[in-house]
Order: C-alpha cells, then structure tokens, then sequence
C-alpha cells in the first residue's frame, strides 16, 4: 500500500475540506458523487467516474454524478488547464479511499469481524463466515460523511484498479448522438428566447436607439421586452426567431459613435512590441560557458485566435422571489455565482449555477458572459429565458486566445551545444475570467448603466501555470539563459484563455529554434535536442516518437514532381509539470502545406482512460494544425472584422492526414497527467520544421497560410 | 402580425401540420415546435453543417430551409435515424469508434452520411469526402468520424452481402 503524501497538500480537498462534500449515499442506494470537474466535450466525466467505481469497489451504474452545481456540487474552481486528472481526480481518489475505508469499518462491527475479512465487490460488504451482506445504504445511517478527509488512508495500488484504465464508453455521448444532450436543448416552463445585441465594436457607445427606434421593435410580432441599460441592449421574445428578427432590426436602427482605437494589425504582431509593458523575469541562469561561435536572433509570432466552438454560447436563467437560478456551459460554477453575486448586488447563497453541456469549450469563451445576459435580461423581463449568442457575436465579443511576439538570441559552441538563451516574449494577458479578481468582469457589467469601471488585469503568475509566459522555459538543459515576459496590459481585443495558452506559442518558438540551432550545429534535429536533455521521460518519449515515425537522421524524403515532402519533430512537457509529448509530422508543400502523416508519443504517467487520452491527442493535434496553417482573427483600427465561418476557416475533412497515430507510453505508478492542451505547441513546431526540411524554407510567422507561403518563396 | 401558413409535411414517417410564419426556419420548427432536439444549430447561415437534416432523402441545412417550402417533403431527422434502443448503424459505428469529442457537429454528420447511403449503397472515400465536405468539427475528431463512416459503410455492404 501507498501513502498519497499529496492528499493533504490537494488544493480542491482543502477547499471541500469534508467527506461529505464530495459523497453522499442516496435513498435509492447510489451513491452521489458531488463532483467539481465539468464535461466541456473533453470526456472527463467518465473518467471521475472511473476513479470513484474503483477506490469504492461500486459499478459505474452504482454511481450518480451531479457535477458544477452549486447546490450540491464540490467546489473545485474552473475545469482548466489540463488540471481535471492532474489534481481534480487524485482529489476524488483520496476521498473516495477513506469513504470506502468508513464503510468497511462500518461493517466489520455489524458483521462482528475484523476489517482485513470483510470484502467488498460491486457495492456489497460480506465477511467469509457471515450470511449478511450489507450495501452502502444499509451502513449509511452508521457512518458520518460530516468527517474531514485525510490522507491517513491509503489509496488502492495501481495494480488493483479493474476500472481505471479501460476504455469505456462514454454515457454521455449515448445520449448526444440520439437527442437531446446539451444545454441548447433545456426548456423552462414560460421561458421566452432572448437575444443581446452588442456594439459594433470595444470601444462604441451608443448614442441613439431613440423613442420611435424601440416602439418599432416593441411592434414586431412576438417581443415581449426591450432592455436597454447604458450600452447593452436585449431584446426577449415569445419565439426564437422572433428574438432573432427583433435582434437583427435593432442592429439595423441603433445608431453608435465608434473610434479607431485599435492597433493596425500586422502580420508580425510587431504592434505589441510598440505597447507599454509590465517586464518581468521568468527564468534566469548564468553560468561561464565557452563563447558561441555560432549565433541567432529569431523573431517569432501567433496571432489572435478564437475558440469558435461549433455550438454557439448559450444559457438559461430564472428568477423566482429573490433566488436566481443559471443554468451555464462554463467552466467555473462556482466562479461564476461570485460574479453573479456582484452583478446582482445580492447574497452567493441565493444563486444556483447549475453546469449543463455545451459544445466544445477549449477556454474562456462566450458561456460566461452568455450566462450574465441571460441572468440580466430574465430579471427585465420577469421570465425565465433561454438566451443563445450569434456567430457573429462569438467572434465579436467572445475573450480571444492573445496574440503573441517572441524574440530568441541563441549561440552554440563548436561542440554544438546551446550556450547562451534569451527569450523574450510579449503578450496580452491569457486570464480573465469572471469571479478570479476583484471588481465586475463580465460584459454586461462593464457595458449597462452605470458600468463597472475596466479594471486592469495580469497574468496567471508562473506557480499557476502561467500564462503568457507558459511553457516560455524550455525543459532542456541550457546553463546560460535568460527568460523575460513582456506583459501589455493595455487592452487591444479582449483576451483570455485559449487551449494551452502562451505554451502554444513558446514551444512553436523554443522547437521552431531548437531546429534551427541543430542546422547550424548540423545535427539530427532528434539528437540535438537529446544532446540537451537529461530528463528520462523526455527523452524516452522522443526516442520513442523517433521509431514510431522509422525517423532517420536528417533524411531528405524523395522529392516528387510538384511536391516536395519533408518531415519535422516537436516537444514539450506542458507547463513543465505535465505530460511529455513529442510530435513528428510529415507534410507534402505544394501551393501550400499539406499534412501527410502525424506521429506522436505521450507519456501522461497513470491513464484512466487510454481511448478518453488518444481522443484529447487527436483532437489537440489537428485543432493545433488548423490554428496553425489557417487561423487569425482579423480587425482593422475601429473593429473585429471576422464574423463567420467564411473569414475564419478551420479545418476541413480534405486537409487531414491520411494517417494520425498515437502512442501512450503508461507510466502506471507514476500521478496521471493532463492532455488537453499538451498537444498544441509541439505539433505547431512541427509543421513548421517539416516546411524548412522540405523547401528549406524558415516560416516564423502563424498562420502558415499558402498566402505567406508564396510570399515567403518569393522573398527567398 | 405576420401572415401565418398551415404547412404539412412528414417528419421522421409522421404527418404533420404547422400554422406559423412560413418564413420560420426549419430548425426551429424542429427544435422549439416538435422538441425535436437532436438537430443542432450551428451558425445560422449553412456555413457549418450542424443542422443538417434529410428533405425527401437529400442532405439540407435546416437552419436555411423555411417553412413554406416543406409542404408535402418528407424530413427525417437524428431521431428518425435510430433511437438509443433501435440503433441506425450509422450511429453504432459512431459509438463504438466513440467518435465524437464534445459531439455537437456529430448529428449533422450522421444525417449527411445517412443522406449519401440512400443515394449510393457503397460509396467512395472520394464520395465520403464531399458528404462530409461541408460540416466543420472543431474538436478535431475527423479522423475517428471517418473510421466511424467507413465503419458503418463496410457494416451495410455486408448486411447486404
């Protein structure tokens, strides 16, 4: 048996500090799992629920699992950060170890027998000698759940987990592909549909939407309420595309004053480097080294991206007497009742947030802010409503992954090896999320009368992961560095988090010049890197990508008329504390980048659910190669000028790999790691590696679009 | 008040008739009238293929189709396809590929896939591939989606054999 010397030391068990936070026994005999980690469509669910069948030796189906809901729920912050696995369900395993404990203790005096003979499968307690057989609900009424959890019990040894690390299938998904499944399909009795309709742009006011303006609206068929405060403006209707027609009339009639307070956009994101910084040192290590005989300077950049889940944002709200209840696909339920709170000038514990699913999350998107419009207008308009947010006003008004500008000095010695770094980066900040600081950060908050005041914001600091200078630090062993992050927090388009955060950037910049300084130094891009790493993990996980992918060191793929193909290597460990993941990709240039094969080897330590992992993998790999060959937000100086699908494309079916393979190196005794996000940068820095190795062409630059890809042949 | 239209059609097999503003899109009716759920809105302009449905057997964007135009087609929808007892094989091969991540675009998929079987019992990749053309996925489960199609296709052809 293993101590988990970690129980203690769990952020979420010191928040829900009792047993009974997190379980309780049913009257039906299910045990309720209060659990705080929300399925965002990336499959945690049933992972939590893995972990809780085998620490209480109970059947999934022995299980029910409230998640995200205040009334019941744990509260475990945001589900964010690749955190869910990592910290969120060793919190659960701790506690459902010393549950289960309770309970054969429990047993062992009814059964009048010493604990070591009591067994339990499948949620019933026998004794070898004894006729009676108990369930949790039999003991209930003896054991107390109102006990603090410890780590004075043992968690189960690896070896005798049977449900953690078997692919099951998804329970929700049984429902999804049949029906009804997400929040967008809720109903409240006497709801009406409701729409917001925001301004043009950050910076607009409104200036009229005058008398004659509003009884026009008031008189198209089906509104039921107009609600204008400051320059927030939604509109509620009796059916849904009234609302929409109601919204889209609005948009025509009210008329706003707008400034071009935007920077110019720029390929480079050089605008950022022009922005009053907050300098801080991420990293520093000096040490006397031999003096490079060989150096680079490298600029790096990503642009603005969107989270652009293919569901829009969306929410439910009722008010009855003085409580409020939401119902939200975001990813903090707790978070998000404080803002209420706030919002609404009234008491935490008369608000319900209630976690539904939505449409793949990837971040801090519209959900949150589509649930403080729906609180707002159901209070105006005395309803419970069922508000969805446009398209449009998810590229307009939805917080956007920052872009992001990275300069790298770098120099290598005659043996090859790296002996100066200097990283610079700069960056809007990847935090802020409501309920996190001080003050109203919502969208109706900041736009109603009166508004609240645009507080500043930092950064995530570097112990919580970071933001964007995540992952800035590079795992290799490089004796000479310094690492600054330049934070702009003057706001341009409003930022927050997007999948990994600054580390997709970083680690395009650190992998995008690590292959670099391996062609000055005329190594193997695979042994340079292992050249400057000790840490075994990471170097198993490259060695192994190395025979997945039959790499062979600087081999030139054949060239074929009108195509060259090349192949190029990335990795990471995410955040430095997570997993390792290497990423080989293979590609064939044309006009433009075409992905052939994908490779990648994840060491993730402990898996719970080996099919749940390789689905995360997959799916952080080609979101990664759409951010990466096709996406920007666009703006000119006064406005966001992306609105839909037509100016923002992502990935199509035509433009996957013939072949995506994944391998999981299982570390079964080691803590599992999280994978959402661990995927993003490396595959970024592979494509782009792959590039120079087929045309010898460098693009630093995101997207590597056929447009820049042109431009960048022409200028070689 | 706008004019209202009774408009009659079939949805999955059954008749039905509909009084409201010929106008009124498709995937409202669906979602809000006949709380036909499984049929998804995306983006509104047929740009994403979420809510793609069947009219008279062929593929359609339920968010651009009105009302008016359905009188007397039949409408299949994700809950004509199977239910969670009487599976289509369509939607068994997604299951058991577990090709979906968050499973929004899925449907639409489903239905754009169920379109080109009636159209051809065994269908290219070529085929596959312009079915499924249209529809955006985000979560980035294209591969799994179409191990999943090509599944349920090789599952039909030998129920044929």
């Amino acid at each position: 048996m293993k101590v988990n010397q970690s129980a203690l030391n769990n952020p979420d068990i010191v928040q829900n500090p009792n047993l009974s936070d997190w379980i309780s026994i049913e009257n039906d005999g299910k045990i309720l799992l209060r659990a705080g980690k929300v399925e965002l469509g990336q499959g945690i669910g049933i992972a939590q629920l893995q972990i809780a069948a085998d620490e209480l030796d109970v059947s999934i189906d022995g299980i029910r699992m409230i998640a995200g809901n205040t009334d019941i729920s744990v509260d475990q912050g945001y589900t964010s950060g690749s955190n869910s696995v990592q910290v969120g369900a060793m919190a659960l395993r701790q506690v459902c170890a010393q549950v289960r404990h309770l309970f054969l203790t429990a047993a062992s005096h009814i059964l009048n027998t010493s604990i070591e003979r009591i067994s339990l499968k499948n949620g019933i307690f026998s004794a070898p000698d004894r006729d009676k057989k108990l369930s949790y609900l039999d003991l209930a009424s003896t054991v107390d759940l109102e006990t603090p959890a410890t780590n004075v019990v043992t968690v189960k040894n690896p070896t005798d987990r049977t449900v953690s690390g078997k692919s099951i299938k998804r329970p929700d998904l049984q429902k999804k592909l049949f029906g009804a499944g997400f929040i967008h399909d809720l109903e409240i009795e006497g709801m009406l549909h409701a729409r917001v309709i925001r301004p043009p742009s950050y910076a607009a006011s409104l200036i009229n939407f005058d008398g004659a303006a509003l009884a026009a609206i008031q008189a198209m068929p089906g509104v039921h309420t107009v609600f204008v405060s400051g320059k927030f403006i939604g509109v509620c209707a009796i059916r849904e595309e009234q609302a929409i027609a109601a919204a889209k009339t609005i948009k025509q009639l009210a008329i706003w004053s707008e400034s071009d307070n935007l920077p110019i956009e720029h390929a480079e994101q050089s605008w950022l480097r022009t922005m009053p910084s907050q300098d801080s040192v991420v990293d520093s290590s000096s040490q006397p080294l031999d003096h490079a005989i060989q150096s680079i300077e490298v600029n790096y950049s990503k642009p603005f991206i969107a989270h652009a889940s293919i569901g829009p944002s969306c929410a439910l709200a009722q008010w009855s007497a003085e409580h409020l209840t939401v119902w939200t696909h975001g990813q903090g339920s707790f978070p998000m009742r404080r803002e209420l709170a706030n919002l609404f000038d009234m008491p935490a514990q008369n608000i319900t947030v209630i976690h539904a699913d939505g449409a793949g999350c990837y971040g801090h998107n519209g959900a949150d802010d589509a649930a403080f419009d729906a609180a707002t207008l159901a209070k105006a308009c005395g309803y419970p409503v069922r508000l969805q947010w446009s398209r449009e006003d998810e590229f307009g008004w939805s917080p956007h992954g920052s872009a992001m500008s990275i300069q790298i000095n770098a120099g290598i010695d005659r043996l090859g090896k790296i002996v100066n770094w200097n990283f610079q980066v700069w960056s809007h900040t990847h935090v802020q999320r409501p309920g996190m600081a001080p003050g109203l950060r919502c969208l109706v908050g900041i736009h109603r009368d009166p508004p609240a005041p645009v507080l500043p914001w930092t950064d995530f600091a570097l112990s919580a992961g970071g933001g964007g200078q995540r992952n800035a630090v590079p795992l290799y062993d490089l004796p000479n560095r310094q690492i600054d992050y330049h934070l702009i927090s003057e706001s341009t388009l409003r930022s927050s988090a997007l999948r990994a955060l600054g580390a997709y950037a970083n680690v395009f910049a650190i992998e995008s010049c690590m292959d670099e300084l391996a062609g000055l130094a005329q190594v193997d891009p695979i042994a340079f890197r292992l050249n400057h790493l000790t840490d075994s993990r990471a170097r198993q996980v490259l060695q192994k990508v190395a025979e997945q992918s039959d790499w062979t060191p600087n081999k030139k793929t054949s060239s074929q008329p009108g195509a060259t193909k090349g192949r190029g290597v990335g990795f990471a460990r995410y955040k430095n504390n997570g997993a390792y993941c290497a990423v080989v990709v293979e590609i064939e240039v044309t006009d433009r980048i075409i992905l052939d094969k994908i490779w990648v080897t994840v060491d993730a330590g402990e898996v719970i659910h080996p099919d749940g992992l390789i689905n995360q993998i997959e799916g952080g790999v080609l979101q990664a190669a759409s951010w990466t060959l096709k996406e920007a937000l666009h703006w000119d100086t006064t406005r966001i000028t992306t609105q839909g699908w037509d100016d923002y494309p992502i990935l199509r079916f035509d433009e996957t790999p013939a072949v995506l393979s994944v391998q999981c190196i299982e570390q079964n005794d080691s803590p599992p790691l999280g994978v959402g996000e661990c995927a993003a940068g490396p595959t970024a820095a592979a494509i782009a590696n792959a590039l120079h190795n087929a045309i010898g062409i460098r693009m630093r630059d995101l997207p590597l679009t056929p447009e820049r890809l042109a431009e960048a042949v022409m200028q070689a | 008040m706008t004019d209202q239209a009774l408009v009659q059609f079939t949805i999955n097999g059954q008749a039905v008739e509909v009084e409201l503003d010929p106008q009124t899109k498709l995937v409202y009716v669906l979602r809000n009238d006949l709380k036909l759920k499984g049929t998804r809105f995306g983006c509104g302009t047929g740009n994403c293929g979420s809510c793609t449905v069947l009219v008279d057997d062929q593929p359609a964007q339920s968010c651009d189709i009105p009302l008016w135009s359905l009188s007397g087609k039949h409408v299949t929808t994700i809950e004509g396809l199977g239910s969670i007892e009487t599976p289509h094989p369509i939607q068994d091969a997604f299951i058991d590929e577990q090709a979906a991540q968050c499973g929004y675009c899925i449907n639409g998929m489903m239905m754009s896939l169920a379109g080109l079987l009636k159209k051809t019992d065994n269908p290219s990749d070529a085929e596959l591939m312009a079915a499924l053309d249209r529809h955006l996925c985000r979560c980035g489960t294209h591969m799994r989606i179409l191990n999943a199609a090509r599944r349920a296709i090789a599952t039909l052809k030998e129920a044929r054999a």
